[in-house]
């Protein structure tokens, strides 16, 4: 076993640096992947104690639990934590800073400094939002969208939040540059565009969406900072300025930014179909480019989350209109996934039933996203609980299975353990019933007239509130079983060295579990695509024990 | 372009930098400042801000093209520049069918 | 470095054409974050025409046009210093580089008295005199002063970077054969200079 970094893996290598700092100031891109689904994981958990919290003190009418005030920073932090430190970090930082560069033959990003400053900048940002919570005034109660002019005059600790948003907005871009750069400069020879995997299309995407949006709320958020410093009247109603104007440009991010969350799950949904159906993906091409064109689509489609502010009818017609348009490239990437499994030779291994979850719940998610952009039905159910639901569904149902997928489908190759297959998929069926149980009341609630960010509400929705608590419970159920199975698999003495358990054909899966530092000892020629699969035939690439 | 790039500098074109150009490029650009100046003192109404930003986006242009040197990258680079400006037209765009309608 | 240390700074590949592209989309986010600004310029620009117009007549127009001229010629001098150490030229490449930094402290200088002049006025966002005129005027020094305000902070910026290329390029670590560095802090002048080119007409000139 030498220790000059070719047959040594990445966990075991010795660099300059020893003990925590071996970690924490690697430039390694898997160990920062490894860092950052530490943290995001971290986050996750107690984004998830504040939801079950929440759901707690809905369980019935009237105060449960706790008051009002505290619901109201309950939510703001539940959206902050949710969003900024798991949901848009999720994906990219953990499994795109550990695949990209093997999915395209290379030996670690294109600037892996900046991508270590991006692990740091997202920790400083989610210690502050954390803080946050702990300093005198209280956590933030304004709701994660920060709307004037609450955002203004709310006593509660705003700043901080604002400014750890800011710093995390950083990291995201850092990240997206890294990763541009990354594809364009160190493809392996022989990898044009067309024979990248789809994940890597995804996270394409998805880094132009994070360069080119996240400044907007970066300057947005800066602004309302001064607002409250300084009161320089830019959004204040009372000095002239126009809250709606600050809705526009949240938004004007905060649209883009669910598509940073969605798009590198679709991609993970695109890299596990084809091999758990042993058969080439339909339609590559047309995957790839709806990639871009959710991207492009999806910058413009915001103001639908304003469409009962009092914008212009001109302005609500167009945006209706975008938004329709913007579910054609969602639905062309369902209808490819649907014809790649027809006739495939399924293997319903872990992976592939997150996969499945994830198609069944974004198509919930996305049709009544749809529902959502008509404009006279929107008047009726905007803040109330099916908007609740329908993002649950896209984003948790969506993004967060996909993350789910990802992880059972790449932990053999990240820790060279397996889990419980079994276990696996208990774990898998908790989640999807506890899921639907969770959100589906809302969309019916919601539809009937409950408002969303209530703490106390009618009698009439208390069956409806009392399903969906007990969904959480079942829900919390399948994520400990989850992620107990992955613990216990991760802790075990027993190495899994199979480098490619389910037939891959992508280039992950012809290295060894538990990669090198520099992941190939000899950076591969690439003379096919990921997915060649010849009807069913063995893989391209062959097992090595 | 792929493969790992151990390649120095690489400029398409240039071969031989010239002071020349730049100083020419920058004469243009205080010409084109003064233009602006000298029309903003004469009170044209909604022609004069037109006429201005007009003259700063030819001297934005200038400064893109020979200063930062896209004019000799590749077309990478012109491709980024023209997503970049693209994304701040649609927000603009799309922004106003809210202020300029009712 | 030893043989046994972070291979994969050790072994990072030279690629000019990868950072340059880096520093591009890093640019990127600049245009959008000051974008958004002038977005926000925009709205309210064309919601309070005749306030915009009032207040502009605040500033002073030659001021304006001084740090016009003076950032578009230190953009000049950026770009010649590339020039000069490309031609082997080191004590010109530095004369230029210093000759840059010493313009934009030129127009740090003019953005101070600028500011202080109006101060002294009692023209700031919260003064008693600013919250008595009509809100537009309120908004157009809001936004002259964060818009400014925030460019002023990137020329410092520029400024701190440039310093740092000059030392390099004194010790010979930016040379003929090696001056992505330099050209890569040269690109976030043209911008912070690009970023000017669009405020001075939009505050100054609109009278």
């Amino acid at each position: 076993m030498h220790n000059n970094g070719h047959s040594v893996s990445y966990l075991d290598y010795k660099g300059k640096h020893t003990g925590l700092n071996a970690w924490i100031l690697s430039t390694d891109h898997k160990r920062i992947g490894l860092l950052y689904l530490m943290s995001t994981l971290a986050f996750f958990a107690v984004g998830v104690v504040f939801g079950f919290l929440m759901r707690l003190e809905l369980i019935a009418p009237g105060r449960t639990i706790m008051d009002a005030q505290t619901y109201n920073s309950f939510f703001t932090l539940h959206g902050i934590i949710m969003i900024f430190l798991f949901i848009i970090p999720g994906l990219p930082a953990v499994f795109g800073n550990f695949f990209l560069p093997i999915l395209i033959g290379a030996k670690d990003v294109a600037f892996p400094r900046l991508n270590l400053l991006s692990w740091w900048l997202y920790i400083l940002g989610g210690l502050l939002a954390v803080i946050s919570v702990f300093l005198p005034g209280g956590p933030a109660d304004t709701g994660w969208t920060f709307y004037i002019p609450y955002s203004i005059r709310s006593t509660t600790n705003v700043m901080p939040a604002l400014i750890a948003a800011f710093i995390l907005g950083f990291s995201s871009i850092l990240t997206g540059l890294n990763f541009i750069v990354t594809i364009h400069r160190l493809r392996a020879p022989g990898m044009n565009f067309f024979r990248m995997p789809l994940f890597v299309w995804s996270l394409y995407a998805t880094a132009w969406v994070q360069i080119l949006a996240t400044p907007i709320i970066g300057i947005t958020l800066l602004l309302v900072t001064i607002e409250r410093a300084f009161g320089v009247g830019l959004f204040d109603p009372a000095l002239g300025g126009d809250p709606v104007l600050y809705q526009h440009l949240f938004w004007i991010y905060s649209h883009p930014a669910v598509y940073i969350m969605i798009l590198p799950a679709m991609g993970v949904i695109s890299e596990i179909i084809p091999v758990f159906a042993h058969r080439t993906i339909f339609g590559y091409k047309f995957i790839a480019f709806s990639s871009i064109a959710i991207a492009l689509f999806g910058s413009m489609v915001w103001a639908h989350h304003m469409f009962t502010v009092g914008m212009s009818e001109t302005a609500q017609l167009i945006f209706s209109l975008l938004t329709f348009l913007v579910a054609i490239p969602s639905a062309i990437k369902v209808f490819n996934w649907v014809a790649t499994l027809y006739k495939g030779s399924i293997a319903t291994d872990a992976p592939l039933l997150y996969a499945l979850g994830f198609i069944f719940l974004f198509s919930i998610g996305g049709f009544t996203g749809l529902i959502q952009g008509a404009l006279s039905v929107n008047m009726h159910i905007h803040d109330t609980s099916f908007i609740v639901a329908h993002f649950h569904y896209v984003m948790f149902g969506g993004t967060g299975f996909g993350i789910f997928a990802a992880l059972h489908y790449w932990f053999p190759k990240m820790f060279g353990k397996m889990y419980n297959m079994r276990t696996a998929k208990t774990g898998f069926w908790f989640l999807f019933v506890g899921f639907n149980t969770l959100y589906f009341p809302m969309f019916v609630m919601g539809w009937l007239g409950m408002p969303r960010r209530y703490f106390d509400y009618l009698p009439e929705f208390h069956i409806y509130h009392l399903i969906s608590t007990i969904g959480s419970w079942i829900l919390i159920t399948g994520l400990i079983i989850m992620f107990t199975n992955l613990w216990k698999a991760m802790r075990s003495k027993t190495t899994y060295t199979q480098s490619n358990p389910w037939g891959g054909e992508t280039l992950e899966w012809s290295i060894q579990n538990t990669p090198t530092l520099e992941n190939f000892e000899v950076i591969p020629t690439i003379t096919a695509g990921p997915y060649e699969y010849k009807d069913n035939e063995e893989p391209l690439v062959k097992e090595n024990n | 372009m792929n493969g790992e790039q151990s390649a120095l500098a690489e400029h398409t074109v240039e071969h031989k930098p010239t002071y020349g150009i730049y100083i020419l490029v920058w004469l243009v650009l205080m010409t084109l400042t003064g233009v602006t100046v000298a029309v903003a003192g004469i009170n044209f109404g909604n022609i004069t801000i037109a006429t201005a930003l007009t003259i700063a986006v030819i001297k934005s242009y200038l400064v893109l093209t020979f200063f930062m040197h896209l004019k000799t990258e590749t077309a990478t680079f012109k491709i980024f520049v023209a997503v970049a400006l693209l994304f701040l037209l649609i927000s603009i765009s799309l922004l106003f069918s809210d202020y300029s309608f009712l | 470095m030893s043989t046994i240390a972070e291979h994969t700074v050790d072994h990072v590949h030279r690629d000019d054409e990868g950072s340059r592209l880096g520093m591009w989309l890093f640019l990127f986010t600049e245009l959008v974050l000051f974008g958004g600004m002038f977005l926000v310029y925009a709205v309210y620009r064309f919601t309070y025409p005749q306030e915009f117009h009032l207040a502009a007549k605040e500033l002073n127009t030659s001021v304006g046009a001084l740090n016009t001229i003076i950032l578009l010629t230190s953009s000049l001098t950026i770009v010649l210093s590339i020039v000069a150490i490309r031609k082997k030229n080191k004590s010109l490449s530095v004369f230029f580089q210093i000759v840059t930094m010493i313009l934009a402290v030129g127009f740090l200088v003019n953005k101070y008295f600028e500011w202080n002049i109006k101060i002294h006025h009692g023209i700031f966002p919260g003064s008693e005199i600013l919250l008595g005129k009509a809100n537009g005027e309120i908004i157009f020094f809001g936004l002259y002063y964060v818009m400014t305000g925030l460019h002023a902070l990137h020329v410092m910026i520029g400024v701190l970077l440039i310093e740092v290329m000059t030392g390099y390029t004194i010790k010979g670590r930016i040379n003929e054969t090696n001056y992505v560095r330099l050209e890569s802090a040269g690109l976030y002048w043209h911008l912070v200079d690009l970023i000017w080119i669009f405020l001075f007409p939009l505050f100054y000139l609109i009278t």
